[in-house]
């Protein structure tokens, strides 16, 4: 067949279909049109402020590499004044993590970026090579993930950095869409919908703007682009190269492209009508946003959510919300993990100097919002008297094998 | 057109060496670790496919997953007999969706681009 020209410029050869729309675009429309949706989705959600220090959490892969990329051109493109930083975690694990940190260090001096590792081992006084050592590899999933969502929250702390943006793409929210959806788990179906989190509650917020973006389309301008990008499987758990949902996600995408982004814009949809959810859309949907003074380009197709929905169900959602308010705090754990004892053992690091006072005293049951803890060891926010990240330390500590002292 | 009749073909018994094109192919985004932990691989590869017909990237996919894949793991390469959702083909750099898929006929000097979007970072 003959080549297909650019739908945009109508003069270089098309590279690329676009798996929202089909649109056929040329390699140079293409990156700045990936580029244009991405300074959209920014604008519209307000994500930042001038002068604020943003932390981008680098792993040296596709996604977060792309995000670090991206993020640089808008900042100068469009003057967003922020100051970025990579921050990376290091888990501790031999010939897995080593090769990723080193593209970081190459990012870094691509981008002009300050770079921050931050070790499990400094952390928590574990790798995950000794987690592993430990426990053995069934389950040492749970502990790097716990491990690592605080992580990236310390890093920040240590820059003193209050915004760290994550690479997760709309393939990912999809996928957590789903997972939620089939665990029956709204309330997090809930917060993993938002652009933001953790704004309220912590004292370091997260922001994903890449939400919108395909996998393929982030791979691809990652291509274009030239990008130096590092991919890499866990050594603990190759399994863990195809979640089931994953999987389906990506058959999905193979019948109907649009199946992606339609499961996010589901997902925000649910999360509407779950009990205490801040954050919905991005709010160029139907809600004339009133910070939007700043969209200079407002109809740019950005986000995933611009297709002339309604907002409708509000009332009913409101009414709905009230009802299910009580239910839904009850249920609205945030580990599986239950502590009997709470003797006090002391935390392989020392407090941080997180400023954030020691509030044995506020996990009465108060039926207040849950999230507004913090763990008694060591400060870090928690529904439950001790964060996950501790109490899984303590049940390692007790478990440390001839400790050397 | 050239009023030359053809060269006269062989006698069909005959063993002749199977004309083949020499394409490169490159493999990235984690799935370098299936083949050899190489990215690009130069291959020679037949004109015709088995029924005859000019050689398609089902072809080659077959083709890679017979002689160039030493690892035994092929479902992360292929799955029901087709390319696993999740890996990227560019032709020449172009989508290989713009390029008619499974069934775009390869021609001697294209770079097929394999890339998996489902590897971690």
């Amino acid at each position: 067949m003959p080549p297909a020209l650019c739908a945009l410029c109508k003069t270089e050869r098309a590279l690329i279909k676009r798996p929202k729309n089909h649109q056929k675009l040329c390699k140079g429309c293409f990156i700045q049109i990936f580029e244009d949706e991405v300074h959209h989705t920014i604008i519209s959600s307000n994500l930042f402020f001038p002068g604020e220090k943003v932390a981008v959490g680098a792993s040296g892969g596709k996604d977060s590499t792309v995000l670090a990329s991206v993020l640089k051109t808008l900042n100068e493109r469009h003057h967003y004044g922020v100051d970025l930083v990579l921050l990376s975690i290091d888990e501790g694990i031999k010939g897995y993590r080593d090769d990723s940190l080193e593209t970081v260090k190459r990012n870094a001096v691509q981008y002009d970026m300050p770079l921050k590792i931050v070790g499990y081992d400094e952390l928590y006084g574990w790798t995950m090579d000794q987690v592993v050592e430990t426990i053995g590899k069934k389950g040492n999933c749970t502990y790097c993930g716990v491990f690592r969502r605080q992580a990236l929250d310390r890093g920040a702390k240590i820059l003193g950095i209050k915004h760290v943006v994550t690479g997760h793409n709309a393939d990912d929210v999809a996928e957590t869409v789903l997972m939620n959806l089939l665990r029956g788990d709204l309330p997090r179906l809930s917060r993993s919908t938002s652009i933001v989190t953790g704004s309220d509650a912590s004292e370091v917020k997260r922001s994903k703007p890449l939400k919108y973006s395909y996998e393929k389309e982030i791979v691809l301008y990652a291509h274009h682009k030239k990008l130096d990008y590092f991919s890499t499987e866990c050594i603990y758990s190759p399994e863990a190269f195809r979640g089931s949902a994953r999987s389906l996600i990506k058959n999905l995408e193979k019948v109907r492209p649009s199946a992606i982004l339609d499961v996010v814009r589901s997902g925000e949809d649910m999360a509407r009508l779950v009990p205490g959810a801040t954050q919905d859309s991005c709010r160029c949907d139907g809600k004339p946003a009133s910070h939007q003074a700043a969209a200079d380009d407002d109809n740019i197709g950005g986000c995933g959510s611009a297709n002339g929905r309604t907002n409708g169900g509000e009332m009913a959602a409101m009414e709905k919300r009230l009802r299910e308010n009580e239910a839904a705090e009850a249920g609205e754990l945030e580990t599986e993990i239950t502590v009997t004892k709470i003797e006090v053992q002391r935390h392989d690091r020392p407090n941080q100097t997180n400023g954030q006072p020691k509030t044995p005293g506020t996990n009465l049951p108060v039926r207040l919002k849950q999230k507004l803890g913090t763990c008694e060891k060591c400060g870090y926010m928690s529904s439950q008297k001790l964060c996950q990240a501790c109490m899984l330390l303590e049940g390692l500590n007790k478990n440390r094998p001839e400790i050397t002292l | 057109m050239s009023t030359i009749q053809a060269a006269e073909k062989p006698p069909e018994d005959i063993e002749i060496p199977k004309p083949e094109l020499s394409i490169v192919v490159e493999f990235t985004g984690g799935l370098e670790m299936l083949f050899s932990d190489q990215r690009r691989h130069p291959l020679s590869i037949p004109v015709t496919n088995k029924e005859g017909n000019p050689l398609t990237i089902a072809d080659l996919i077959e083709h890679l997953c017979n002689h160039t894949m030493k690892d035994t793991r092929k479902e992360l390469f292929v799955l029901d007999d087709h390319l696993r959702p999740g890996i990227l083909v560019l032709i020449n750099d172009a989508d290989w969706e713009l390029e008619g898929e499974e069934a775009y006929e390869i021609q001697a000097g294209d770079n097929i681009l394999f890339v998996s979007t489902l590897h971690g970072g």
